[in-house]
């Protein structure tokens, strides 16, 4: 028998509850699609960061395209792959502000890949949270310049071949070597330990920009069950046994400004 | 009163700032004037151009195919505008660097040693002064002390030293018409 | 203020800076990088923003981001590079953005060359990027239009909350003539209502130009629709010279235009009734005066830097009622004043052979 839950009373500690930076709508994601945790993270970051009046998100095209919906900050809506662009416009007519660039990997690594690459270049000060699933979810499951060699997609159906489309993108490999980067990391959100190693990722990046650092990039190895053609729990595994592999987690750039404001986080 | 002015050479001789002097004094003199050069993709080196003209009544198109004026710095520009002169016009010739002479017998022609006169001076890059000096006695589209006071206002910072020598130049351009 | 000795490029960019923009992006590309050098300068000296963009695509999607914010964003381009900015053009006018955009037309199609042209008028005038709808396009002819239009497109952006071109050509941004700046006027302190500041006391702002809903959409359009209809009411311009007693009218935009005044100076001086239509603006097309011009006309001649494309606005405004006749040059070949002389001589010629 499931017990009625409790209207909270004063006595009681809220230990769990929905995001103030959090939309309370239904989102239009997949069951089993971990955008909804991303979502919730950087919710999460931005509440406890005290800064939801103060952030600006651009959304993507792409799976998250009505990320502005779903945040209960400003937010617009960027052309495919230019939000960093769009996201370097906002940030230098509202220095004050927290510019969010939220983005997949058709979107960042394949047709934005020189917006990000000079936003990085440039030292902007601006956070973008990396979805990382190797696959375009949007459009029906496409190659992706993130794809792994012998994935399986609509657009490589014999999988892909390094002879025909080249190699996987590694795009905090390729950011972090730029002087202009400060803080460029890579997570997973496949289990509830890495979630919390993702979150922790997620605020440090937010700090970086709000201490007007330079340029901070989170990847998150995300899953997409339905164009992977795998159960949610399938997904799960997927990325920890293929993705992880191809995508190493850890630390690529973190500079000493940013490692203080790690630990002091 | 309509004229239009053709400055030719090469670049680095000078020949922009010549026009531009002359746009300069016809806007302080109260009249409409428009300055517009050739622009190609080189940085240096090249055949350049500008175009003036001057008016006393608003101006429609800035270039014309046959200017009234045409002030050739070297051989090149010579023999691409010397057929264009307007008939009854004005060529002025930088006989230094041009040992050709027109053979048109509708327009004045003006040699001057201009980058001779310019090296007796001091810098050959005065040359641009001498042919302005000597143009102007030759066709007084404006007086010279207009010209004068425009390089008082308009020389550029860089420059501003050789403003005496300037002065001297289009004097001395003067002088080749003016002298017997 | 006085005259001064003014590059049109030089005078457009710094008529921005008096005109209040707070933001400029851009991507060096001849005949227009003037403009982008002298703002690298004055821009910062004022505390402004001026950023060299990775590209015209960056550049106009950091216009579309600055513009969210509500401040007052420029750019500025040529051809090659107004082509690759058509993407974010279309965003920023679905999404009810005012911006202003400089293009400085140079010879085409492909890289061309860098002499003036006129062969983007199809691209400015018709959309820019995809969708259903017109921005606004202002062709100056000279310097101190130049100015005055630079900051007309700044009052019409807001106005209208439209996307506004300035659509001139390499001799207009070459040419130095007297002209006179506006005084420096201070930039704005608020933003607007529905600018993206941050949710602060409020709800959140959003801009998107998303409408998955095909009704929505629909609707959007119409909004959009509807002001255009107010704009073609309210913000056709022109100027002509000697069209009182003329049977022949010149019509041509921007450095054609200006051309063809001389040539229809030189016409008159021979005796010939020949008058001249200069559109300033060619989105909205001035059709209303073209259309009541042509009643008194026996036909008209249209000159353009390009192969003929004004023209098409020129046969819908006259409806058949004159001959529409045409010179061009094209690839950057600017037309000589004799050269329209003659077409005029030839039009005028055939009005004769009719009687």
């Amino acid at each position: 028998m499931m017990q009625a839950l409790r209207e909270p009373t004063a006595e009681m500690e809220v230990i769990y509850q929905h995001p103030a930076a959090l939309s309370e709508c239904r989102t239009h994601y997949c069951p089993g699609c971990t955008h909804g945790i991303a979502h919730r993270l950087l919710a999460e970051a931005i509440d406890e960061l005290g800064i939801r009046e103060r952030v600006i998100l651009v959304a993507p095209v792409g799976c998250a395209v009505f990320a502005y919906e779903y945040f209960e900050v400003d937010g617009c809506e960027a052309a495919h792959g230019r939000a960093p662009a769009m996201a370097t416009g906002i940030k230098r007519s509202c220095p004050e502000n927290l510019v969010i660039t939220y983005q997949g990997d058709g979107d960042l690594a394949s047709i934005g890949a020189a917006e990000i690459l000079h936003a990085a270049a440039r030292g902007e000060r601006i956070t973008t949270i990396f979805v990382n699933n190797a696959v375009y979810g949007m459009t029906g499951g496409q190659m992706a310049p993130t794809s792994l060699l012998g994935q399986k997609t609509t657009s490589s159906p014999a999988g892909r071949m390094a002879t025909l489309t080249g190699y996987p993108l590694h795009m905090c490999e390729l950011l972090s070597g730029l002087q202009g980067s400060t803080y460029i990391v890579r997570r997973s959100l496949h289990d509830v330990r890495h979630i919390r190693q993702a979150k922790k990722a997620i605020t440090t990046a937010l700090r970086v920009q709000m201490a007007g650092l330079g340029f901070g990039m989170v990847e998150l190895l995300s899953s997409c069950p339905t164009n992977w053609g795998l159960t949610p729990e399938q997904a799960m595994g997927w990325i920890e046994t293929k993705l992880i592999p191809q995508y190493p987690l850890g630390d690529y750039k973190v500079t000493d400004e940013a490692k203080a404001l790690e630990k002091a986080g | 009163m309509k004229v239009e002015c053709l400055f030719s050479g090469f670049g680095g001789q000078g020949v922009m700032f010549a026009g531009q002097l002359l746009a300069y004094a016809a806007m302080d003199a109260g009249l409409d004037v428009t300055w517009i050069p050739s622009y190609g993709p080189e940085m240096r080196g090249g055949t350049a151009h500008c175009l003036v003209v001057i008016a006393d009544h608003p101006i429609g198109s800035p270039v014309v195919m046959h200017p009234q004026v045409a002030i050739v710095f070297n051989g090149p520009s010579f023999d691409k505008y010397e057929p264009l002169v307007a008939a009854g016009g004005l060529l002025v010739v930088n006989s230094s660097l041009v040992p050709r002479s027109s053979t048109r017998a509708n327009l004045t022609h003006v040699r001057v040693d201009a980058t001779q006169i310019a090296s007796q001076l001091g810098d050959t890059h005065l040359a641009n002064m001498v042919l302005l000096g000597a143009a102007l006695t030759a066709r007084p589209l404006l007086p010279l002390p207009a010209i004068e006071r425009a390089l008082d206002a308009h020389l550029p910072e860089r420059h501003r030293h050789l403003l005496a020598p300037n002065k001297q130049a289009l004097a001395a351009g003067a002088e080749v018409l003016t002298s017997p | 203020m006085p005259k001064e000795l003014l590059k049109g490029n030089i005078a457009i960019a710094e008529a921005a800076v008096r005109a209040g923009m707070q933001a400029y992006f851009g991507y060096p590309i001849t005949p227009q990088t003037e403009l982008l050098e002298y703002l690298s300068a004055r821009m910062p000296e004022l505390g402004r923003t001026f950023l060299q963009a990775e590209s015209e695509i960056a550049a106009i999607h950091m216009v579309y981001g600055a513009a969210c914010t509500g401040v007052r964003a420029m750019t500025s381009t040529s051809s090659p590079g107004y082509s690759l900015m058509q993407e974010g053009l279309s965003y920023i006018a679905a999404s009810d953005l005012p911006c202003v955009v400089v293009n400085m037309m140079r010879g085409g199609p492909g890289l061309g060359n860098i002499q003036p042209s006129q062969g983007d008028y199809f691209q400015m005038t018709r959309s820019a990027g995809h969708g259903d709808y017109h921005p606004i396009v202002l062709a100056p002819a000279s310097v101190q239009e130049a100015i005055d239009f630079t900051l007309l497109a700044f009052t019409l952006a807001e106005q209208y909350r439209h996307l506004v071109i300035l659509a001139a050509d390499g001799q207009v941004g070459q040419m130095m003539e007297p002209a006179e700046l506006p005084p420096l006027l201070p930039v704005a302190e608020e933003r607007p209502v529905w600018a993206l500041t941050g949710a602060r006391g409020r709800g959140k702002n959003i801009i998107s130009s998303l409408h998955l809903r095909a009704e929505e959409e629909e609707i959007a359009n119409q909004r959009i629709q509807a002001r255009l209809l107010t704009i073609c009411a309210n913000e056709q311009r022109s100027t002509e010279y000697a069209t009182d007693d003329a049977e022949l009218l010149v019509i041509g935009f921007g450095t054609a235009g200006r051309i063809a005044y001389s040539a229809v100076e030189a016409a008159r001086a021979k005796g010939l009734k020949v008058g001249l239509l200069r559109p300033q603006t060619l989105y909205p097309f001035p059709e209303d005066r073209l259309s009541r011009l042509a009643r008194q006309m026996r036909s008209c001649l249209v000159v353009e830097m390009n192969a003929g494309q004004m023209i098409e606005d020129v046969r819908l405004a006259v409806a058949g009622r004159i001959p529409v006749r045409f010179y061009g040059r094209m690839g950057g070949m600017v037309p000589m004043p004799d050269d329209v002389l003659t077409a005029i001589e030839e039009a005028y010629a055939l009005h004769a052979a009719v009687v």
